[in-house]
């Protein structure tokens, strides 16, 4: 009896863990980038928002057939995740299948459970593989979509289907071996979707077999360790952030900018009227608007890292429709992009926001920015309840504030409005005149 | 007979009366030639009905919306704060718009500036004059039987949640509403949203209002109801690119109101 498995098991667990604790805090970080942001309220309609929309994917049926393949996908995720705790016991005791003898028939219709859901999930990303590389759903072969985007799609894809075929060889082997009388395994009841593939194996020898088996059961549980890592490096993050994002929703109506309650102060001044709080000035006005990821909220950061590239946002977006070159996924993936290029940069000790590139400019252009029509179709087809318009929104405050490089016909409108009150060059005398033929008019 | 009454809320006050609403103009319902006929429009449904009422006229001014959305906060404020201090003056507490931007800023976003009011898009409003029997609709006129189709505006829809409003007030005329295959949450942009209704569209392959034209005509609609201003022109300009204006018309939900009603 050798203790070797146990330790490098624990080895494996340790390693792991200690890289996932530093990704977690890296990327607390990066989202910390953002401004404060205070979103607390409401706690009712909160964890009621995170439980239908995360939890229960209500936005998600928008879409009837992507949707019934994903909750196959994250019901399997969750459910099969069940059995990792008896991998990790089993491996951290050097015991094989520690609950079956517990909880006997129980255990057989548990295991059935998760081979069938094991083939769901298979098929599902079968069919998620077919739709982006073979009938090439449009959503996902936009621009920004080219290069890793796309690999990483692909590879979560490969990565599942890969540990899902893990499983299903594991205990395919695993009962082989039961019923030839090896003392190491169990005998369960009938694993339906294994015995299927049994025949693959039934041919080969008792070592052969021990082998397979214990490969496939390193393979899986080291692999969903490795995945777990990979997930941080990935636009799959959302499988967690989908959870805390949804939870810190905006819940005001969509119409609704936020006020700058900096302006109001020197507005209030210039138009003569006593402020509110003249006492308690902000600390340090900052820049007005978004330049960069730190000018945007951690909210807005959160939602960066939330995003999984689905582009139901992109293929709603009247702008995107009709061929100008805003895509509201791509404004996520570039705050994302560019908080991991302050985050990595810090780390390495370098300039971090300072690196003589910002979000406006390298990542996000005026283009982009200029052609929101601010019509929340975006915001409201986001299945994780993600903010595009934001952070669009945002940075106009600072490309019109900061650099007043607004296009020149919006600079013409906003001379009318200062001049006479109406974005259109009207003298503001005239603005009752509509009355007139009406006033004249006998009541009919 | 006497004729319609457009009273200010300087004149009325000056008569020591105030108004149950202010019908908060806006500037498209006061220097837009097409749109001038819709506040009129509404202006007589207001009297027909004898609501109390009452503008502001010349001291409105712009809510803001469009310099907002565009970037520009301090022109915004400045136009929001203006526009609060002549409305808490008049003590008002209930605006009524036919402009959902307006609407929009002044619900949402005038309350953080000082400006706290009950407010309303007009086809709320002309729905709850349906159901209180206020409007006694003919149920014949010129749309009876036709086949209608609405455009939801953005600023109603997807950022207040009106959808069903304006699509009650259409059915009232004994209308066949026929739906876009985009519509309500789903509703595509006129395109004017933004501010962009101030600028040319950035380069692209088609203008969005082109687009949102073609579908609204593939529903076979004898008329298009919106119940925005922007959306109004966008449309009818969609309307004249496709050289539809003769066999499509583009109406505003109180034009319809007033015309089935006879005024």
């Amino acid at each position: 009896m050798s203790f070797l498995p146990q330790i490098a098991f624990l080895v494996i667990l340790g390693v792991a863990g200690f890289i996932l604790a530093k990704r977690i805090k890296f990327l607390k970080r990066n989202i910390l980038l953002g401004k404060a942001e205070t979103r607390n309220d409401q706690t009712d309609t909160r964890w009621k928002t995170m439980l239908l929309v995360a939890f229960g994917q209500q936005k998600m049926f928008k879409r009837l057939i992507p949707a019934f393949l994903h909750l196959l996908i994250y019901v399997g995720f969750i459910v099969i995740n069940l059995e990792v705790l008896e991998f990790v016991l089993d491996g951290i005791l050097g015991t094989h299948r520690l609950f079956a003898p517990a909880l006997g028939s129980v255990y057989t219709v548990a295991m059935n459970i998760f081979e069938f859901l094991a083939v769901a999930v298979l098929i599902s990303c079968v069919a998620f593989l077919w739709r982006r590389n073979v009938s090439k759903v449009p959503r996902f072969s936009k621009p920004e979509m080219k290069g890793w985007p796309s690999l990483d799609a692909n590879l979560i894809l490969v990565i599942e289907i890969v540990l899902m075929c893990a499983i299903l060889t594991m205990n395919a082997t695993d009962q082989i071996l039961a019923n030839r009388g090896d003392e190491h395994y169990t005998i369960l009841g009938t694993l339906f979707f294994s015995s299927l593939i049994q025949p693959i194996f039934e041919g080969m020898s008792t070592g052969s077999l021990v082998v397979i088996e214990r490969f496939a059961w390193w393979f899986h549980i080291a692999g969903i360790l490795a995945f777990a890592i990979y997930v941080t490096y990935s636009k799959h993050l959302h499988i967690f952030l989908a959870f805390p994002n949804t939870w810190y929703s905006n819940l005001k109506p969509k119409g609704e900018m936020p006020n700058m309650p900096e302006v109001t102060n020197e507005v209030n001044m210039m138009l003569g009227i006593p402020s509110e709080t003249p006492a308690d000035p902000p600390a340090e006005i900052g820049r007005f608007g978004a330049k960069d990821v730190n000018d945007l909220t951690w909210v807005n950061v959160l939602n960066a890292y939330s995003c999984t590239e689905c582009g139901r946002c992109t293929a709603e977006c009247p702008a995107n429709l009709t061929g100008k070159k805003l895509s509201p996924r791509k404004i996520m993936m570039d705050v994302r992009d560019r908080a991991e290029e302050v985050g990595k940069s810090i780390d390495a000790g370098g300039p971090g926001l300072e690196d003589g590139k910002s979000l406006l400019g390298d990542y996000i252009t005026k283009e982009e920015l200029n052609a929101c029509t601010s019509c929340n179709a975006c915001v409201e087809a986001c299945p994780v309840n993600i903010d595009p318009l934001s952070i669009i929104l945002q940075m106009r405050r600072y490309v019109a504030m900061e650099e007043s490089g607004t296009p020149a016909q919006w600079n013409a409108m906003f001379q009318n409005m200062e001049t006479s009150f109406s974005p259109w060059k009207f003298s503001p005398q005239d603005r009752f005149n509509w009355a007139d033929s009406v006033k004249e008019e006998q009541v009919k | 007979m006497s004729t319609y009454q457009v009273p200010t809320m300087a004149e009325m006050v000056g008569k020591g009366e105030s108004p149950e609403i202010l019908f908060w103009v806006g500037c498209a319902g006061s220097f837009d030639d097409r749109y001038k006929a819709v506040t009129q429009a509404f202006v007589k449904i207001l009297n027909k009905v004898g609501v109390s009422f009452a503008v502001l006229g010349p001291e409105e001014a712009c809510t803001g919306d469009p310099a907002r959305r565009a970037g520009n906060e301090f022109l915004f404020q400045m136009q929001a704060v203006a526009n609060i201090q002549v409305m808490n003056g008049y003590e008002v507490k209930k605006v009524v718009t036919a402009c959902p931007h307006c609407f929009n800023t002044i619900k949402n976003e005038y309350p953080a500036l000082g400006g706290n009011y009950e407010v309303i898009h007009h086809s709320q409003f002309l729905q709850q004059l349906i159901n209180e029997g206020k409007v006694v609709l003919q149920g014949g006129g010129e749309f009876k039987g036709k086949k209608i189709t609405f455009h939801d505006s953005c600023y109603l829809g997807r950022a207040n949640n009106v959808y069903e409003a304006p699509r009650e007030v259409i059915k009232a005329l004994d209308v066949e509403l026929v739906e876009m295959k985009r519509c309500r949450t789903k509703g595509l942009c006129c395109g004017a949203g933004g501010a962009q209704m101030f600028k040319e569209p950035e380069p692209g392959k088609k203008d969005i209002n082109i687009e949102r034209t073609e579908e609204a005509l593939a529903t076979g609609a004898n008329a298009i109801a919106v119940g925005c201003p922007f959306c109004l022109t966008m449309m009818t300009d969609g309307v004249k690119n496709k050289e539809k204006e003769n066999e499509v018309k583009v109406y505003d939900l109180a034009e319809m109101i007033a015309k089935d009603m006879g005024i």
